[in-house]
């Protein structure tokens, strides 16, 4: 199976070569449009701000990209949020995939929401074998709020999307790659689709 | 519902596991990356690795250290010791480390902190401080307890905050070794006027005191070392206690 991950310059992508190594795979990390098009999964990690994020994307053209891409694509943290349409953070228009918008959490929050945080409501494949209410580790200061789309929620203030769904566009809020092992449950169902 | 975080504190020395007990007297407990592995196992919900002899020759043994941990461990840890230029942070990123901390070079240079924040993203800058006591109120003090400075706790970790840290470590140095308890009352104080999460560190002792700590010291998170290394206290054993005191945490 040929994995790319995409490598845009965003944040810590060896945390999640690590975790599909783990589980036995070998992901290409690349920037380059043919290999992407050619892979058989394709993931699109992001740490950082959504504007610098797009701005990258936009420099490499991933950003017509990546929304054009037929098989099975794993947006992971902001990787999740550039999908949507649009990001208060850095007031960034973004890639169009999904029909959101992302928040900023309100105030009287910690921010950054940090830690270990319940998810329940599933309602797609990647979660199978997993039980509600599973723990998973996330990092963010804005949200993707509950939409058509979610197909996984979490409460922080407010419940939101901690995963969304659209055809062959799968996402999380949370950090697969540093979730423990029902992280890697995550990694692998996706994977395995 | 966010539980609280549980975090093993790694001090290393030529890549081997040492804690200090009020910052002197150092004793050996194995290996880093075993360590690591066991508490990930075990429960953890972070870790923290300090290299306390980070000098610049040694500095590739630490980051051949922390891409083997990268490799082996599935949860989130962070580096810290001897960064003080964007260039170290850049390269632990690289190796894999989730966040660095930064303590004596933010304190020599404020603007770090915007600097590795604007790189990296907040969520990658833990700012640790060290205090103690003093008859004018809580000093920040550098070099691992070694040197006072006349900067006043609460107004430097408001700046931290301001420039972009991400979270705030806070050791109490009157704490730390003591296994007598956390400081509740100044990190309760921390917690309420940040706005970031803060992290516990110096002082526990029993189980009783992680209690108290997220309870009175309204902490997000909790640090220690000796008492996890030694097996004084089982992760397990403390998270089940925890969840038993009603105190959201993850089984």
């Amino acid at each position: 199976m040929r994995i790319a991950l995409i490598d845009y310059g965003a944040g810590n992508v060896q945390s999640v070569k690590y975790a599909i190594k783990r589980l036995g795979f070998e992901p290409i990390l690349t920037k380059d449009h043919d290999v992407i098009r050619d892979a058989d999964k394709v993931i699109f990690p992001g740490v950082g701000a959504a504007k610098s994020a797009m701005e990258q994307l936009i420099d490499s053209g991933l950003d017509k990209l990546i929304p054009s891409l037929k098989q099975p694509v794993l947006g992971i943290c902001v990787g999740m949020q550039l999908m949507c349409n649009y990001s208060e953070e850095g007031d960034v228009e973004c890639l169009g995939i999904i029909d959101a918008e992302v928040k900023k959490f309100r105030e009287g929050l910690k921010i950054p929401h940090m830690g270990w945080n319940n998810i329940s409501d599933f309602k797609s494949k990647i979660f199978d074998g997993l039980l509600e209410g599973e723990q998973f580790y996330f990092v963010h200061s804005f949200y993707v709020p509950e939409n058509k789309y979610s197909v996984a929620l979490t409460n922080y203030g407010i419940r939101f999307s901690a995963a969304i769904q659209k055809d062959n566009f799968y996402a999380v809020q949370f950090h697969t790659e540093k979730s423990g092992d029902a992280g890697e449950q995550i990694l692998k169902q996706f994977l395995e689709l | 519902m966010l539980s609280k975080r549980i975090i093993p504190c790694l001090d290393i020395k030529d890549g081997r596991t040492v804690k200090g007990v009020n910052f002197v007297g150092l004793r050996d407990a194995g290996d880093p990356v075993d360590l690591a592995e066991i508490y990930s196992k075990e429960g953890a919900d972070e870790l923290v690795f300090l290299d306390i002899t980070a000098t610049h020759e040694k500095r590739k043994t630490l980051l051949d250290l922390v891409a083997r941990v990268a490799e082996r461990i599935n949860i989130p840890f962070t580096v810290g010791g001897g960064i003080s230029e964007l260039s170290d942070a850049r390269a632990l990123l690289k190796a894999g480390a989730d966040k660095i901390s930064i303590n004596s070079a933010a304190v020599k240079r404020p603007e770090l902190i915007n600097e590795l924040s604007t790189a990296f993203g907040a969520q990658f800058v833990v700012v640790a401080i060290d205090a103690k006591y003093t008859e004018q109120g809580w000093k920040v003090y550098l070099r691992g307890g070694r040197d006072r400075t006349e900067i006043d706790l609460f107004d430097w970790a408001k700046e931290c905050q301001d420039r972009g840290a991400g979270e705030i470590l806070f050791t109490s140095m009157d704490h730390d070794g003591t296994k007598s308890g956390f400081a509740n009352k100044e990190l309760a104080h921390l917690s309420s006027m940040l706005t970031i999460p803060i992290i516990a560190s110096g002082g526990a002792g029993n189980m009783v005191h992680f209690k108290d700590v997220f309870q009175q010291g309204k902490s997000d998170a909790a640090l220690a070392a000796s008492i996890f290394h030694f097996k004084e206290i089982s992760i397990p054993d403390l998270k089940k206690y925890l969840n038993d005191e009603n105190i959201p945490i993850r089984l």
